[in-house]
């Protein structure tokens, strides 16, 4: 059993400015065997410090974590297992490469900590080092390489120990985006290899995406929603979910007499339909920049703000109500500056005016 | 046209600015240590062996050199050893009160060795030793608790005021060194104890040597301590020998030449230290600076944390508080060796001091005099060679390099037989006996201080910062002034504090130069003591902590706020 199960986990930090602060606010979440669960947020949600606790890094505050069958944290029973006798591995954001020794000893380290013999120390390490494609590097010191290679030095190092559990923060943040797509894969065939359960740390929604069999979007210690990349993308649980997994247009709205009219409109009413559960008279409409098409002629009438090139797709600005659009169409209607366009939106989802967090709250814990 | 006259006068100030440079540190620099060697081997016009020989072969001198020797190498291991204790215990453990900790432990950094070791003599001499004194009353006995002098003494007291070399730059190490280093570590299943022996211990290797080296060479350099503990009882070390070879000759040439030529020696024997520094220094280079900063998991001692502390405690009341009780006691005493208490205070000896005492006020006068004109001198003397080193782009800039940071390894007393040979009268010019021969040894000794604080400014003032400048139509010597000046501002007022304190403390280079009317406050304090007016020596040396400690201060509130380049 390697299932990572969090019960009413929880984290409060006292700092110097800010008094105490929720960093993970009641966390409960399993994490399936297997699975590769993806753990995404904004800088300072308190992602890293899940995972952390995860690790045992960081104590709780209130809670437990179990690890397979065993509690390794639990506030109340003041039981807390140390992170060496966790059985994990974990590649951190700045590799974390030990630059006294080379490579072979890098990745041996988990094992000579172990006491494990001289034979099955190198056969363990070479194959390590195999999958990783490290190959005839065991004697280099890590000055004299990448920053590709020493991700994957702490890759190996982590899997060398065959950990049922492999945690991931941030790894592919200090690589160019090149070499992070042929990581992703990379890392994603050594799951099906080896087939352990990875929760993985980022801030990069694409990169959630493309690893994630389940992820969960969180943002200031609350989790918002956890569901599978293509659900989530689907039916983003809220505006901070929707803007967080793309580029989104929010336009605030008013509904009179079974109409929707943009905030700020000269009262054009707004060519989409009030889905049936909603009730309210003002509401939050979200559309992406891709799900907008342009028409010559019907539609919500416009006109075009600016107009940018940028090859595989052109992407205009409109005013809709008060408020500023951004369409992004494949194929070049040619439309120019100062024409008169119609906007047709192909799909929206809708939102309470206010359900978003305050970006201000977010600023000011920024520091912490 | 005018474009292209513009940039002749670029090349033109570089040059001067050079030329300057050059001339200065050659002056004060290399002259000196040339005419040491010259005056070694030659007289007038002979090469002539046999003083050097003789001064080597001489048994007295090779004892000296041995004793040099066992102390830096015991003050060395030693000192490594409390460093990097107290700096992983405040760098890595949760041991309360580590923000007061870390001020208090660099107190001996800025408090003058010799008054330490005075302040040790009054504590710790085997017979009136206040501590000792107290020890044989309550054991009955007439044996002291320890006799400090003696060469454990001098070891015991180096130790004290060189230990924060290491200290800090193991604490900084620490402190920039990625947390997750240690956690990949832990996480790969290592407990604490191996994480600091595999891990955190190899990874600092390189401060800690660093730090090492830094005590090997001031101690072996060192004067003050074994002059104050050591003449007493015929304890030499090579540069109490120098000081003594001169000081028994009464300043005759012959015996100039015998300290030139133990001076020799003396240089050997850092050069080698200096030349272990590099191998060492190589062979462990790497970067631990990486990755963003989190706090690192501190280790829970759980149970050792207040015995722990007490030890901590216990030996800041031992380096810090205990010395300068003593002193200012002492200095208060109506007559050495009275018992300690209030009915035997007064305040005369620091009115006689301050106010009577015509030689304690001249050392006053002539070390504030020296510190502050030395200081200014040296900041722009300094900055100007960190320019040319940094900035420009001439030939012969590494020489110029090495002359500046020359006077870092070079024995202070050292440079002085270099000067002295130099400055009286062989080129016409004799300051010998004046002020100005020790402004001239300052400005020597200190100008490698300011040329690191503005270098380490200068090289994070971008290239295209004065470029910018130029660009705006100023010329160069406006670029110049505008821009760079007024950025490297903090680190040239920080460079100008890091010369005034040690100059206000001097002794090793003053106490050959000083004349009847030139005793600076080291001089003063150590003509006292040996006098045997030790309470009033000790009233000085108070009076010199307070000066001292004040500066710091205005040390601390500079370079706090920096608004340019930090």
């Amino acid at each position: 059993m390697s299932e990572v199960i969090l019960k009413n986990v929880t984290k409060k930090f006292s700092t110097r400015t800010l008094g105490e602060v929720t960093a993970v606010d009641d966390f409960n979440l399993t994490i399936r065997e297997g699975e590769c669960f993806s753990l995404l947020g904004p800088s300072g949600c308190g992602k890293t410090t899940t995972l952390r606790m995860i690790a045992g890094f960081e104590d709780l505050s209130d809670g437990e974590i179990w690890i397979g069958d065993k509690p390794v944290s639990a506030k109340k029973r003041n039981l807390y297992v140390q992170p060496e006798d966790r059985g994990l591995g974990m590649v951190f954001q700045a590799f974390a490469v030990w630059p006294h020794l080379n490579v072979f000893e890098n990745v041996a380290f988990p094992l000579r900590v172990r006491n494990v013999g001289r034979r099955e120390m190198d056969s363990r390490v070479a194959e390590a080092l195999k999958h990783t494609g490290l190959g005839g590097l065991d004697r280099t010191f890590p000055s004299d390489l990448s920053g590709g290679q020493l991700q994957r030095i702490a890759l190996a190092r982590a899997i060398v120990m065959n950990p049922k559990v492999l945690l991931l923060d941030e790894p592919l943040s200090n690589l160019d985006p090149k070499l992070r797509e042929s990581m992703r894969f990379e890392i994603k065939e050594l799951q099906r290899r080896f087939n352990f359960t990875i929760i993985y740390v980022t801030h990069d929604q694409a990169e959630a995406m493309a690893l994630s069999d389940r992820m969960l979007v969180m943002d200031m210690g609350v989790i918002q929603q956890i569901d599978t990349p293509t659900n989530m993308y689907n039916n983003p649980a809220n505006k901070f979910v929707y803007g967080f997994l793309g580029l989104s247009n929010f336009v605030d709205v008013n509904i009179g007499d079974g109409k929707v009219y943009p905030e700020g409109g000269s009262g054009q009413p707004f060519p989409c339909a009030i889905p049936g559960d909603f009730t309210e008279a003002a509401g939050t409409v979200a559309s992406r920049p891709n799900e907008i098409d342009l028409t010559a002629e019907g539609g919500y009438r416009t006109v075009v703000k600016a107009r940018i090139f940028l090859g595989d797709y052109t992407e205009y600005r409109v005013d809709v109500g008060n408020q500023e659009v951004r369409i992004q169409s494949t194929g070049d209607r040619g439309f120019m500056v100062g024409d008169s366009v119609g906007l047709d939106f192909t799909r929206v989802q809708w939102y309470s005016r206010d359900d978003g967090i305050s970006d201000a709250e977010r600023e000011r814990r920024k520091v912490i | 046209m005018k474009m292209f006259g513009r940039r002749e006068g670029k090349l033109d100030l570089n040059q001067i600015l050079m030329l300057i440079c050059l001339t200065i540190l050659i002056i004060t620099v290399a002259m000196p240590m040339i005419m040491i060697v010259y005056n070694t081997f030659f007289y007038g016009f002979t090469f002539d062996w046999s003083m050097f020989t003789n001064v080597v072969m001489d048994p007295s001198n090779v004892d000296a050199m041995w004793n040099t020797i066992v102390i830096a190498f015991w003050v060395t291991v030693v000192g490594t050893i409390v460093g990097v204790f107290y700096a992983w215990l405040i760098g890595r453990t949760n041991i309360p009160l580590k923000g007061l900790m870390k001020t208090l432990f660099v107190i001996p950094y800025m408090f003058p060795p010799f008054i330490g070791a005075m302040a040790w003599g009054l504590l710790l001499s085997p017979r009136s030793g206040y501590i000792n004194k107290l020890w044989m009353l309550m054991m009955g006995t007439r044996e002291p608790l320890m006799n400090i002098n003696s060469i454990a003494g001098i070891v015991f007291v180096e130790v004290c005021y060189y230990f924060p070399f290491v200290f800090l730059q193991v604490v900084s190490a620490l402190e920039r060194m990625d947390p997750t280093l240690e956690e990949s570590a832990r996480i790969s299943g290592a407990n604490q104890l191996y994480v600091i022996r595999k891990i955190t211990l190899p990874l600092v290797v390189p401060a800690v040597a660093a730090g090492a080296m830094l005590i090997l060479i001031s101690s072996l350099s060192h004067f003050g301590v074994p002059a104050m503990l050591g003449f007493s009882r015929g304890i030499f070390t090579l540069p109490t020998k120098i000081y003594e070879l001169i000081n028994r000759s009464a300043g005759s040439f012959e015996g100039i030449r015998q300290g030139a030529a133990l001076s020799i020696l003396l240089v050997v024997v850092v050069v080698i230290a200096l030349w272990l520094q590099r191998k060492i220094l190589k062979a462990g280079h790497y970067d631990i600076i990486r990755g963003k900063s989190m706090r690192p998991m501190l280790i829970n001692l759980r149970t050792s944390k207040f015995p722990l502390l007490g030890v901590c405690l216990a030996s800041l009341f031992v380096i810090v508080i205990l010395p300068l009780y003593i002193i200012f006691a002492v200095g208060g005493l109506k007559a050495y060796g009275l018992p300690l208490n209030l009915a035997n205070m007064t305040l005369d000896n620091y009115y006689h001091v301050l106010f009577s005492s015509r030689m304690a006020q001249d050392a006053i006068k002539n070390s504030f005099f020296l510190a502050i004109s030395s200081a200014i001198i040296a900041m722009f003397v300094g900055t100007m060679i960190a320019y040319v080193v940094v900035k420009v782009k001439v030939k012969g800039k590494s020489l110029l390099e090495i002359l500046a940071l020359l006077p870092y390894s070079v024995p202070g007393i050292v440079l002085a037989i270099g000067v002295i040979l130099m400055w009286s009268g062989t080129f016409y010019l004799n300051l010998y006996n004046t002020i100005w021969i020790i402004l001239i040894a300052y400005i020597a000794r200190y100008v490698a201080f300011a040329m690191k604080s503005s270098s380490a400014s200068l090289e994070q003032v971008h290239y295209s910062l004065e470029e910018a400048a130029r660009s705006c139509g100023a010329t160069h010597l406006e670029s110049l002034r505008d821009i760079t000046i007024a950025l490297i501002r903090p680190g040239m007022i920080a460079g100008f504090f890091l010369i005034f304190l040690p100059a206000m403390r001097e002794l090793t280079t003053s106490i050959l130069l000083y004349g009847p009317f030139s005793r600076t406050l080291g001089v003063a304090i150590y003509a006292i003591n040996a006098e045997g007016n030790i309470t009033q020596s000790a009233a000085l040396s108070g009076i010199a902590i307070l000066i001292i400690m004040l500066g710091n201060l205005a040390l601390r509130f500079v370079t706090k706020d920096r608004r340019s380049v930090s």
